[in-house]
């Protein structure tokens, strides 16, 4: 009897629960060690822009400046402001962090790669990059600083703003898929990417995306000319580590959804010898690579835009923009017969 | 349900902001982002310089001007020295002048470099700053060529300058200029034509001619509301009038115009410099009369009359006659002048400094009511203010 209740429990819980154990380290390590290197990538690309030499001390060619940047900020104080909510103002920079993570759960990194492989893994990544403005609304409100308010009160409006339009551009892919499974969007995309086809709305997803991580031109929440750093401005240590490491896994998750709806996700360009030998992974990788690039590149050339500027955008141009397509599209794939059939 | 009243939001803006350009501080009232009421404070960078110079001789009084607006240092010392020069009736050598011209011009650029670039970067725009920021520092080793520092020169003195361009340094400013030309090009490639800087920029900030008058706006802040008033065309000075170029005015008074017209002075004092280097006489750098201007140390070593007039210059100084004399030059900011009251001794009596980023300060709250924070912001960074000579 005992022996099989240790199998059950072997079999039943202790192997499949590591099994997921070792899955989310593969994935979240890499992860992070890639967040630490967007930091770097990030100085790098703009100091070359701006004619500099960027992090270049620390190891060769500045490789080991992320490591030394991660040891200054652990060894520093945590300051906790006295008028602050001290259990919020810590509680703010975890929920970042963890959700900028949890989202990696469904995201398929190549063919059969993912740790959820759930059928509604749209929603899921939807809900999560949500949910993401609370981190930013809760540091502002319980830092009880003026700049760290007004900073979440302008994160929290763009966030919304900018989800609307978001939602309507997945809408149109997911018509032409027939499935919110991110696998399947995947395997749809195995004659044509949607970046394509549905060219305006790939652009329109990317500047929401640039959007939603508070990425330049929309950087309004932490503006550095006009509220110092916005909502995080009362943060030190290891706490405003955890926003900045969170900051930059949500740069990599955009750029991975992006790569997933548009950019065909783990397919290689053309179906044909030289492309299809090199792993799935490796495509998937280079595209969110590019999609990094062209994030930073954004924000070496653009200026910022003020507060009812970018709301103006987000309402009263993405929307009813977004909106259009997704009813031409659908007018399109019905008029032609080209809905998918039972994925 | 009980009443709520809603009160504004009070920010303290600065001294200790990324955008306050040093120490600038505005308490700012807020309704929302709407600036309702923006109150500049001031005095937090006060050294008494004023009152300084009351105690130095005219000589030692030169380093203090500086120390004001230390973006364009030789241009406040062009002021200074050409009031000493005016109470005691010196007249400045050909070449002095052109050298004082040609320094005054690269002053220009280095201030409007600056402005533009940091100006773009409280709109939100990295990279003009970076650029920006490599050319001036080209520009200040010519400074540094020529005084040996690379800010505080003390370079434009009462009868000239201090010493002679070294040899062949007016060549290779010619020989920079295009590039630096090209630099604000691929500047303007990113800013002009930009449609989030436009929208940032356009209509931000307007104040008509008659407002900025009555502000007693100059420089630059006047310019762009349409006025065109230049010192170097009206009251020419240091053989100005000798130069062709032109003076661009806005049209709108707005935030874009101040800015395109700070783009434009720049490729006007490139223009400058050419003629200057082109047409550069020979001669003395500096007024050959012995009682103000220190004799050359070759010379000092043959004549016993050279050495006595240097002892003296260095320890008394010189003595400057009674009498009081305003003398302003168009700085990169607008006017800065200078007055001055001698009561015959080697000291000011009393130096009055009128500095152009004051005036420009004062219309803050004008200028900004009723824009939204970023927009107070961008006012803030394109009125050029340095604190070093609003303080004083």
């Amino acid at each position: 009897m005992t022996d099989a209740f240790w199998n059950t429990l072997w079999t039943g819980y202790v192997f499949p629960g590591g099994l997921i154990l070792v899955h989310i380290l593969m994935l979240t390590v890499p992860l992070l060690i890639a967040v630490a290197y967007l930091t770097l990538m990030e100085r790098k690309v703009l100091a070359a822009m701006s004619l500099r030499m960027g992090p270049n001390v620390v190891g060769p060619f500045g490789l080991l400046q992320p490591f030394a940047d991660a040891a200054k900020l652990i060894f520093k104080e945590t300051i906790i402001p006295s008028g602050a909510n001290k259990f919020l103002f810590i509680m703010a920079p975890c929920i970042t962090f963890i959700l900028a993570l949890i989202a990696w759960a469904v995201i398929p990194v190549a063919e059969g790669w993912v740790i959820a492989n759930i059928n509604v893994g749209v929603l899921y990544l939807f809900a999560i990059s949500s949910l993401g403005v609370y981190g930013i609304i809760i540091a502002g409100w319980s830092s009880n600083s003026r700049y760290a308010f007004l900073g979440a009160l302008r994160s929290s409006a763009q966030m919304v703003s900018y989800e609307v339009s978001m939602g309507f551009v997945i809408i149109t892919v997911l018509l032409c898929v027939g499935s919110l499974n991110l696998s399947a969007i995947v395997q749809a995309q195995k004659t044509v990417w949607f970046a394509l086809p549905l060219f305006p709305m790939f652009i329109v997803f990317f500047i929401s995306a640039l959007a939603e991580t508070n990425r330049h031109p929309f950087d309004l929440p932490e503006a550095e000319a006009e509220l110092v750093a916005g909502y995080q401005v009362e943060y030190s240590s290891m706490a405003f580590a955890l926003f900045f490491l969170g900051e930059y896994a949500n740069m990599i998750l955009m750029s991975g959804m992006t790569t997933i709806l548009f950019l065909g996700g783990w397919l290689p360009p053309l179906d044909i010898a030289p492309f299809n030998w090199i792993p799935g992974i490796v495509w998937f990788c280079l595209k969110i690579f590019v999609l990094l690039f062209v994030f930073i590149w954004v924000r070496a050339t653009v200026p910022r835009y003020r507060y009812d500027q970018l709301m103006r955008l987000g309402w009263k141009v993405f929307l009813p923009f977004s909106l259009f397509w997704v009813v031409a599209t659908a007018g399109v794939l019905v008029a032609f017969d080209l809905l998918p059939k039972g994925v | 349900m009980a009443e709520v009243t809603i009160a504004n939001y009070m920010v303290n803006f600065g001294p200790q902001h990324p955008a306050a350009h040093g120490v600038l501080r505005l308490v700012m009232e807020l309704d929302g982002e709407i600036v309702e009421r923006c109150d500049p404070h001031i005095g937090l960078l006060h050294r008494g310089t004023e009152k300084l110079i009351e105690h130095k001789t005219y000589l030692q009084a030169v380093p203090y001007f500086d120390r004001l607006d230390y973006v364009a240092p030789m241009n406040q010392e062009h002021a200074f020295a050409l009031a000493t020069e005016r109470l005691l009736g010196l007249e400045v050598p050909a070449r002095g002048q052109a050298v004082r011209v040609l320094f005054a011009e690269i002053g220009r650029l280095l201030n409007h470099l600056l402005n533009v670039t940091t100006h773009a970067l409280d709109c939100g725009a990295m990279t003009p700053a970076l650029w920006g920021f490599e050319e001036r520092e080209k520009l200040m080793e010519f400074y540094e060529g020529v005084s040996g520092a690379r800010m505080h020169a003390a370079y434009f003195r009462p009868g000239g300058v201090h010493q002679d361009l070294p040899r062949g340094m007016d060549e290779e400013i010619v020989k920079y200029l295009p590039r630096m030309l090209k630099v604000i090009d691929d500047i303007e490639g990113l800013l002009t034509e930009n449609r989030i800087y436009r929208q940032r920029n356009v209509d931000i900030g307007v104040i008509n001619a008659k407002d900025a008058m009555d502000w007693s706006f100059s420089g630059v802040m006047l310019r762009g509301s349409g006025v065109a008033w230049d010192l170097r065309k009206s009251q020419p000075y240091d053989g100005y009038e000798k130069y062709d170029f032109d003076i661009p005015v806005g049209k709108n008074g707005d935030c874009f115009d101040r800015y395109l017209c700070r783009i434009e002075e720049m490729r006007q004092s490139a223009r400058i410099i050419e003629q200057v280097v082109a047409n550069m006489p020979t001669g003395p750098i500096a007024s050959d009369d012995r009682k103000v201007v220190p004799p050359k140390r070759g010379e000092m070593k043959r004549s016993m009359e050279a050495l006595i007039h240097h002892f003296k210059l260095y320890t008394e100084g010189y003595h400057v006659p009674e009498g009081e004399v305003y003398a302003a030059v168009e700085a990169p900011k607008g006017e800065f002048g200078v007055y001055l009251v001698s009561d015959g001794s080697n000291k000011p009596y009393r130096c009055r400094i009128r500095a152009p980023g004051f005036p420009h300060l004062q219309a803050t709250d004008f200028l900004s009511k009723g824009y939204m924070l970023a927009d107070a912001v961008s006012i803030v960074g394109n009125m050029d203010i340095v604190f070093g000579e609003i303080d004083r």
